[in-house]
């Protein structure tokens, strides 16, 4: 078991609140699994990615525990996670191409991150390189600006240094999105090729667009407002979801072939509700087409069958459990208030 | 007569890290939009759609060649006539949250259009066209009039804009990019809205990298490759036929939930993604295998070869390599332009009726 | 960090903008670092992102220097306040400024003694000065009760010299950032925005005036024309010191120049001007302000460094004729401190508290500076 999250709770604060981004959430990765992580923005993806790695000024560890490879993660603690960063878990950060520094070299960038990380450059100068020629980048990259390298190419070299210390897991954040079909299909490919080569690990790959995960991962995680929504192999989750928000993603991807006069797509009507205030029972209701009067209550994540586990009542009610009977509204709001 | 014809429109940037090199980003691009037909321009990035769209839009001027709008060459037009012109044909472009001055609240691209174009009408009656043009791109107003930009959605920021070209006798809209970067489940809806205009008789190019949205929403295709047309024809031709190689890659890697990229052959597509990139790079190692350009480069040179004039051959890869690198900066911008402009695109044939290849030399 | 951050271009590059995909409505209200901001090469405070990639996972925030609409209005502008009054570098110099303008607005009313009176030089021009050398007691005092500064070689009040002079000063140092502001607005924004052969004509020019060693060409002035108001100093300091804001302010507007909005503008039928003046400049508000702190102290230290060097305005008093005195009459061999530290001293303040109030609101501009 290469990554355990158990209960984990992030927020953010600000002037008007706590935002909870990351509310009660469980999963685990397995040794050599590409899990993917999807939903739409605005769910705490990003959050949850950043997170496993470093809590930034807003931030605030509300509670959970996170195990890598049996040690847990000290991830409340900025300064003790140091020793875990880069070695043990990566992350790409969202934007990370686009925020590459332009008055600065690769090579040189390079060679500051390692530093940081207490790593001399000259150690890792060999590997580097052939790394990089292994995806198709020339020594030279490490003497270019950002600017000089087209948006695949910077999103590649990130990725080699990313993982160049062999982390256990990577944590990929939407590192497909800003690129065009071709250039995602060679950066999804390399992300399967690295883990085949032993670079990592594990990863976690945080997009929004499913059909990227159809194509490179082993299980989907499906995150909706905060919480965990279905979670199952990725076969399983693009060809029988059981959660309507999964459904309803899938629906909406414009699948190779269709034309509007002959079948017309459709897609999620309203938005995510706002995490500031989050409303009580299933987060999904306000936009769910099979709510009904249990839904006022907040779905346990269940294992419905085997490896699927999945946080709808409607869910478990067709898979025949007994879901008890629908709380009163007014009880429900109560047990929110008293809480 | 079409609406808008694209004629040999050749467009050259200065590029280099100090600006010392020419960049061809189109050359010598020839199409027409019909009224009300839905044209979808694809091709991958720094392929020179967005370019095409702002010369359209006279955003930027074009190195060489015209575009006529009603038979009126628009890259002369200046002052009033350009005005006049805005009132025909508008644009929306990729990243929503930025075609907004943050400082100031959504209501104001509205109000922009009011002072320009419609100073005669009052408030109410402005108010009115307003409402209805909302309805058209399925808003409602009151969920965003009076608000700040960074408070709407990214599918109603950029409905919102649909909406403000509405608001003008618009006959042709530009729409770069528009939902590339909004969420898979919005992207579907304005999609489908843009669907509704069409129906309605408006005209839309349609530009994206995606093939599978150009052939859900589009009458015609063009697809663009280094600022060049490789392909272009009906729709269903060139979805269901493609002839060129660099539109099967692009068809191959869209990536789809029921078939795997696996089953498909990336090679074309690795050499596509290859030579439109940094051209001084070079490919090392033996193990670099599937993301090694080295099977291009004897190609390449012997390209440049043909193209560069008697005396000039040496080192230099092909035309397309030329700016940026420094071995190039040697040559004098103008005639480097000179030469860039002179050479002709790939010669388009006619392999069925309404479906053009571009065959290479 | 943001949830959605504007797209960051690097120059020249042919990659599309990030998706950001995104809904910014939400909590985003609130976040002013989902605020976008145009980018461009050297423009970037942050360290780069990989660096932040596992030290700190940050999108890329807008920063300052690359025009971060920092006021925004309504929520934004009421969280801007929030964190300049709890930015302790901002308070303290912003504080240690507030005193001296006061004391520079009010002090001359509250000047122990009116230069007009006889035991004072204060206001008095310094070649009076020097002829009173000759008929004075020609004794320096220490400060005391009745003189809480001292007095000087001529038996002026130091205190009531100094809050005279601190008004010349302010006055030409204002002036100075006024004119070099407008300036620099002006020929920035016309190269930035219209580019092509004006642009290269206009940094041709600047880059003349920043070669110009404007000591030499203030000496050489001076030898024809008698320099006597503080307005001509002002101006010779603005005509001088406007270079670098051009060049910042054609920076930006360039930048913010390919922003879409702009686009969107001219799409709308409106002209330059118009989109320079309610498009752009306002996005730089912001760094605008920061440049008019930075050029208020260069002027303020030019002005007091042409006046030591007695190259200033010959009818009034400024600090830098204080201590230009203090030093014709040899105040450091008398060992008469009192004469010249007070004015230095307060000169080194004033400048020292518009640095530290510029690096608060830099700091509070940006939200990535900003201490959490
Ligand atoms: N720095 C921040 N401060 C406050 N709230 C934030 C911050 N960053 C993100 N959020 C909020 O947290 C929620 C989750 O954001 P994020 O993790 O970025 O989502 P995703 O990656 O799925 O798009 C959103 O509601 C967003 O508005
Ligand atoms: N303002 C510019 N200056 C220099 N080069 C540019 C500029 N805009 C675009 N380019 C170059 O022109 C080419 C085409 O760009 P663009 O039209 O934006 O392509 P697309 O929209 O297909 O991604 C790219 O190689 C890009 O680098
Ligand atoms: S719990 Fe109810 S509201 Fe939530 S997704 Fe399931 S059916 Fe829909
Ligand atoms: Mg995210
Ligand atoms: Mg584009």
């Amino acid at each position: 078991m290469s990554l355990k999250v158990d209960n984990l709770r992030i927020t953010y604060r600000t002037l008007r609140g706590d935002v909870k981004a990351v509310d009660g959430v469980s999963f685990s990765v397995s040794d050599g699994e590409i899990m993917g992580l999807a939903g739409e923005s605005g769910c705490g993806k990003s959050t949850l990615g950043n997170s496993l790695v470093f809590l930034e000024g807003r931030m605030r560890h509300l509670g959970g525990r996170a195990e890598l490879d049996g040690r847990e993660l000290p991830i409340a603690d900025t300064r003790a996670m140091n020793e875990y960063r880069m070695r043990q878990v990566s992350l790409i950060p969202q934007y990370a191409m686009s925020a590459l520094n332009p008055t600065r070299k690769f090579g040189k960038m390079a060679a500051e991150l390692l530093k940081s990380r207490g790593v001399r450059f000259a150690t890792v100068e060999e590997e580097l390189r052939r790394r990089l020629g292994l995806v198709g980048l020339a020594d030279n990259v490490l003497n270019l600006y950002p600017f000089e390298l087209s948006g695949g190419m910077r999103q590649r070299a990130t990725m080699v240094l990313s993982t160049i210390l062999n982390p256990s897991l990577l944590i990929a954040d939407e590192v497909t999105s800003a690129l065009d079909v071709s250039t995602q299909r060679a950066v999804g490919e390399m992300l399967m090729e690295f883990r085949e080569r032993g670079f990592v690990k594990s990863m976690i790959v945080i997009t929004h667009d499913m059909s990227i995960l159809a194509q490179i991962a082993d299980s989907i995680l499906v995150m909706y407002a905060g919480k965990l929504a279905e979670k199952a192999g990725s076969d399983t989750v693009v060809n029988n979801p059981l959660h309507p928000y999964t459904q309803l993603l899938l629906a909406s991807l414009p699948e190779v072939g269709v034309r509007y006069d002959t079948s017309a797509l459709v897609g999620i009507p309203g938005r995510p509700p706002s995490l500031l205030h989050p409303p009580a029972g299933c987060r999904f209701r306000a936009r769910c087409p099979f709510a009904f009067e249990k839904c006022t209550e907040d779905p346990p994540f269940m294992e419905l069958q085997p490896g699927h586990q999945v946080a709808c009542w409607k869910a478990m009610k067709d898979a025949g459990l007994d879901i008890g009977p629908a709380v009163p509204p007014a009880a429900a709001v109560g047990e929110e208030a008293s809480r | 007569m079409s609406m808008l014809e694209i004629d040999k429109v050749s467009k050259l940037y200065k590029s280099g890290t100090f600006g010392g090199g020419l960049k061809a980003a189109l050359r010598q691009v020839s199409f027409n939009i019909e009224r009300g037909e839905v044209v979808s321009l694809i091709g991958e990035s720094g392929s020179g759609k967005s370019t095409l769209g702002k010369i359209i839009l006279r955003l930027v001027p074009p190195s060489a060649g015209c575009v006529r709008f009603e038979g009126a060459d628009i890259t002369q037009m200046k002052g009033r006539a350009l005005h006049e012109y805005y009132r025909y044909v508008q644009g929306v472009f990729q990243d929503p949250f930025s075609s907004y001055n943050p400082l100031y609240k959504v209501d104001r691209v509205f109000d922009m259009v009011h002072q320009e174009f419609f100073p005669h009408l009052s408030g109410d009656e402005w108010a009115a066209r307003v409402g209805s043009a909302l309805e058209a791109v399925t808003l409602n107003p009151g969920d965003v009039f009076n608000k700040f930009p960074h408070q709407l959605s990214g599918g109603q920021q950029q409905r919102v804009l649909v909406a403000r070209a509405l608001l003008l006798d618009v006959k042709l809209l530009i729409a770069d990019e528009i939902i590339s970067m909004l969420d898979a489940s919005t992207r579907v809806d304005v999609l489908n809205m843009l669907v509704g205009l069409k129906k309605r008789g408006l005209g839309i190019l349609f530009i994206t990298h995606d093939l599978s949205l150009g052939n859900y929403i589009s009458d015609r295709t063009v697809i663009l490759r280094n600022g060049t047309i490789a392909e272009m024809g009906l729709t269903p031709l060139v979805f269901g036929n493609p002839r060129h190689s660099y539109t099967v890659s692009l068809l191959k890697a869209v990536p789809q939930l029921h078939k795997k990229w696996e089953d498909i052959d990336i090679d074309e597509l690795l050499a596509a993604e290859l030579d439109r990139e940094a051209p001084a790079l070079a490919p090392r190692g033996p193990e670099s295998r599937r993301y090694s350009k080295s099977s291009l480069a004897p190609a390449r040179q012997a390209r440049a070869k043909d193209i560069l004039p008697q005396g000039e051959q040496g080192p230099r890869p092909s035309l397309m390599d030329l700016p940026g690198a420094p071995w190039q900066r040697k040559m004098s911008s103008p005639r480097l332009a000179k030469l860039l402009l002179s050479q002709p695109p790939p010669e388009l044939v006619e392999v069925e009726e309404g479906h053009f290849v571009a065959v290479e030399g | 960090m943001s949830a959605n951050p504007g797209p960051a271009r690097a120059a020249g590059s042919s990659t599309p903008a990030p998706v950001a995909t995104g809904s910014p409505g939400e909590e985003l209200d609130e976040l002013p670092s989902a605020a976008p901001a145009p980018q461009g090469p050297g423009e970037r405070l942050e360290k780069g992102a990989l660096a932040g990639a596992q030290a700190a996972p940050v999108a890329p925030t807008p920063t300052l220097a690359a025009g971060a609409p920092a006021v925004r209005l309504g929520r934004q502008r009421w969280e801007f306040l929030h964190y300049a009054l709890r930015n302790r570098k901002l308070v303290f110099g912003f504080s240690v400024e507030l005193v001296f303008v006061l004391a520079a607005i009010f002090g001359p009313l509250a000047a122990p003694y009116s230069s007009a009176g006889d035991s004072s030089s204060a206001g008095v021009p310094l070649k009076d000065q020097c002829a009173a050398f000759f008929c004075a007691s020609g004794m320096t005092t220490h400060p005391s009760a009745h003189h809480l500064l001292g007095m000087t070689y001529f038996g002026g009040d130091v205190l009531s010299i100094m809050l005279y002079s601190l008004r010349e000063t302010y006055l030409v140092g204002f002036l100075g950032a006024l004119f070099a502001g407008i300036i620099g607005l002006a020929l920035g924004f016309t190269a930035g925005w219209r580019g092509g052969w004006l642009d290269d004509i206009l940094q041709l020019f600047t880059n003349v005036v920043i070669t110009m060693p404007a000591l030499v060409l203030l000496i050489v002035i001076g030898a024809y024309v008698k320099i006597h108001s503080p307005l001509f100093e002002g101006i010779f300091i603005g005509a001088t010191s406007w270079p670098w804001v051009a060049r910042a302010v054609r920076a930006q507007t360039f930048t913010l120049r390919e922003r879409d909005f702009v686009d969107l503008a001219r799409l709308s039928g409106k002209g330059g001007v118009s989109i320079v003046l309610k498009d752009i400049a306002p996005n730089m508000a912001s760094y605008l302000f920061l440049v008019f702190i930075l050029l208020f102290s260069s002027s303020m230290l030019l002005s007091v460094s042409y006046d030591f060097l007695g190259l200033g305005p010959t009818n009034v008093v400024s600090l830098g004729d204080m201590m230009n005195s203090a030093m014709l009459w040899s105040a450091l061999n008398l060992k008469a401190w009192w004469w010249f530290i007070p004015p230095g001293a307060a000169m080194a303040l004033i400048v020292f508290g518009l640095l530290i109030s510029n690096i608060g609101l830099d700091e509070v501009f940006n939200p990535k500076l900003r201490e959490s």
